[in-house]
């Protein structure tokens, strides 16, 4: 068998691959992040809950009311996104224009209250989410195992990152909404609803957290603290890829899910911290990030 | 001459017991605190529940005992080390209280025993697992009641390597605890002539383990152990039942598991787990009937971090009543020389190093078929006697047994 390291191909092969499902997570929520941030210039502390909710949510259709895997696809995020729209105009909207660190402060406050009121209802060993019955089982690639849901999340990931991503940069709307955050003021001067375009954006950065929630449901252990240990990561993507940088945040995601796997193959103790250390180097050496602009 | 020393000693004795008298119950009062994790991970398996399990047994105790009322305080030690011992100290040294039960996480029990030694009150430990507590850290004022890594790691590994699973692989919760697992699961394999293959030391916590899966299934490991506990083990499980380890022919031991995380998993993800338990809601009608009471107050069944807690609390409460007094020393000296025969245990027994002894479970999860409701989840493979489950005192480092 070819070794790389002290490692068989074959083993290595895996490990890459569940890198890159990792790392389309990481993409889409950290996408989600540097939406918020990069047109709304908002510290968006509840990310971490809103995937929580997304999850939560689809286990509690389904419990309360039998909305299966396919609507709550839908349905989760927008109620969540609903919920964020509501957190913005009650909330935000309050503090906008002021420094950074109030939007941060408030949004870790909305999360911490979110996660503990969903403790004492929920508990924390975690909810049951039935796979759906279409994913169950896999296919042998010959070098691993692979879930038929993990290729499911990967091609998801990849299509909302891609469409997000061509909106923004590419659209019209997009363009609204680019100008709309540079100077409201000239943009309302042009009958644009400036504060409604706000609402929405924040809201749709909700979404696509809470659309990871609903694609982590039925893999990881759903409880109302899952946010908060995935909240740091994803912030330290976002800084690697450079604040507010759509696409960089979506190219980072990935990569650092491969960086990450391959540390859980070679010196699996150092996984937590190894996206840390690349952050401190990539700040050392290009402070603005990898796809940051000059500042 | 021997007949001027019983003298001498009914002298004492009786002046003894008439400054007991007269001391009997301080303040009139029995002041018992809960300190747990009711916000955490552990919650769930202990946490507000285990409070009420403990009002349960005060309840059922008739809320006084010879007179004096009988009060709970509880709080949130948040598995901080440091948060518990202020409490713990406010409590000891201000507000009264005689005994604390609970203590969930290990570095908490550790830091709370420390401090009721110093101020010679009671600790009743439900809930740490670390061996060393009943063991290097065992103190003449606290009683370990439930279970122990040591036990923990004999029931499942010794009954799998005698059913032919040789070959072990060990995913290992990167910090004390885990390691403790490892090291004493490592021993148990060994002396039964396996081998573990390979080990890995996640972070904690960790959500997604389908890459420690991965290398799991390319050992070759004929058994895949979780030497973690809470989140990581119900992660771990999740990921190894998509990632279809079993169907590949290899089995998942589950260390330190229980009944809220299997129940969170499901007899779909965990069928087929096997996993040693200190106690079970479905062994027999007294367990039953308690469980079933347990379950209206609380709309859970008991983990046996609660059951352990009510049973030691009831102990506590009998000691009170027989000896008179809320002294530590004279209520663990009664607790020690009386057996233990309740709802939690038949023919338990509490030793001189503090360690309550009583039989283990070796179960195994029992699948959708098998399984007639939400909470039916456990069959019972093997009782593992007491002597076996947990360290003899021969092996005591306890510096209260004379070895």
């Amino acid at each position: 068998m070819t070794m790389i390291f002290g490692v068989p191909l074959a083993v290595l092969s895996g490990q890459l691959l569940i890198g890159i499902i990792n790392g389309a997570f990481y993409a889409l929520l950290s996408l989600g992040l540097a939406v918020i941030f990069g047109l709304l210039k908002i510290i968006n502390f509840a990310h971490g809950a809103m995937y929580m909710l997304g999850a939560l949510v689809t286990v509690v259709l389904f419990d309360l009311m039998g909305v299966n895997y396919w609507v709550a696809l839908f349905l989760a995020p927008l109620l969540v996104g609903a919920f964020g729209v509501l957190i913005e105009y009650f909330l935000l909207r309050r503090i906008a224009g002021q420094d950074h660190i109030y939007s941060l402060l408030l949004t870790f406050g909305v999360a911490l209250i979110i996660q503990g009121v969903l403790t004492n209802i929920y508990g924390v060993s975690g909810l049951r989410y039935a796979m759906p019955d279409m994913f169950k089982g896999g296919i042998n690639l010959g070098f691993m195992f692979l879930p038929y849901y993990r290729a499911w999340v990967i091609v998801v990931a990849m299509l909302v990152c891609f469409g997000t991503w061509f909106i923004i940069e590419k659209t019209k709307l997009g363009s609204y909404l680019r100008a709309g955050t540079e100077d409201s003021q000239l943009m309302q001067g042009f009958g644009i609803n400036v504060p409604l375009l706000v609402s929405l954006t924040y809201g749709f950065g909700v979404m696509l957290s809470a659309l990871a929630g609903v694609l982590a449901a039925p893999i990881y252990s759903v409880t109302p603290v899952m946010g908060s240990n995935i909240l740091i990561v994803v912030f330290a993507v976002v800084v690697i890829g450079g604040m507010g940088s759509i696409g960089g945040a979506i190219i980072t995601g990935i990569l650092m899910g491969v960086v990450e796997g391959l540390t859980k193959t070679f010196y699996p103790p150092a996984s937590s911290a190894v996206i840390f250390l690349v952050m401190v180097m990539v700040l050392m050496i290009r402070p603005t990030g990898l796809f940051g602009k000059e500042a | 001459m021997t007949m001027m020393k019983k003298l001498l000693a009914s002298a004492v004795a009786s002046a003894l017991m008439a400054s007991g008298a007269q001391a009997a119950i301080s303040d009139n009062t029995v002041k018992i605190g809960y300190l747990a994790d009711m916000s955490g991970t552990y919650r769930d398996l202990a946490g507000p529940n285990g409070l009420k399990a403990m009002e349960m047994a005060v309840a059922d105790f008739g809320g006084k005992v010879n007179g004096a009322k009988i009060e709970i305080v509880s709080a949130d030690d948040r598995n901080s080390a440091d948060v518990a011992s202020s409490t713990v100290r406010r409590w000891l040294e201000n507000d009264g209280v005689d005994m604390v039960g609970g203590l969930v996480a290990s570095s908490v029990t550790l830091a709370a025993v420390g401090l009721l030694e110093q101020n010679d009150k009671l600790g009743l430990v439900s809930g740490a697992a670390a061996a060393s507590i009943s063991n290097e850290s065992c103190s003449p004022n606290h009683i370990h009641y439930v279970y122990d890594t040591y036990a923990f790691s004999v029931g499942t590994p010794t009954a799998m390597v005698k059913e032919g699973n040789k070959r072990w692989f060990i995913l290992t919760a990167d910090y004390a605890f885990g390691h403790a697992l490892e090291a004493d699961v490592t021993r148990v394999v060994e002396a039964n002539g396996g081998e573990v293959v390979g080990s890995i030391r996640h972070p904690f916590p960790t959500s997604d383990f389908s890459s420690f899966i991965l290398q799991a299934q390319a050992s070759g490991a004929d058994v895949i152990a979780m030497a973690n506990a809470g989140s990581d083990t119900t992660n771990a499980i999740t990921t190894a039942a998509e990632f279809g380890v079993t169907q590949a022919g290899q089995a998942i031991a589950g260390l330190v598991v229980f009944l809220s995380d299997i129940h969170a998993l499901g007899a779909e993800v965990a069928q087929g787990l096997q996993l040693t338990t200190g106690w079970y809601w479905d062994m027999n009608d007294e367990t039953r009937e308690w469980s079933d009471r347990f379950m209206e107050k609380t709309g859970t069944k008991p983990t046996m971090i609660h059951a352990g807690v009510y049973s030691s609390t009831m102990q506590y409460l009998k000691a009170i009543e027989a000896t008179g007094s809320d002294d530590a020393q004279t209520v663990r000296q009664h607790m020690i020389k009386t057996p233990i025969n309740d709802m939690f245990a038949s023919n338990g027994y509490i030793r001189e190093d503090g360690r309550m002894v009583h039989d283990m479970y070796l179960t195994r999860v029992k699948t959708p078929a098998e399984s007639t409701n939400e909470w039916d989840l456990y069959e019972i493979v093997r009782t593992i006697p007491g002597e076996e489950a947990f360290r003899p005192l021969s092996e005591s480092k306890c510096r209260l047994v004379k070895n």
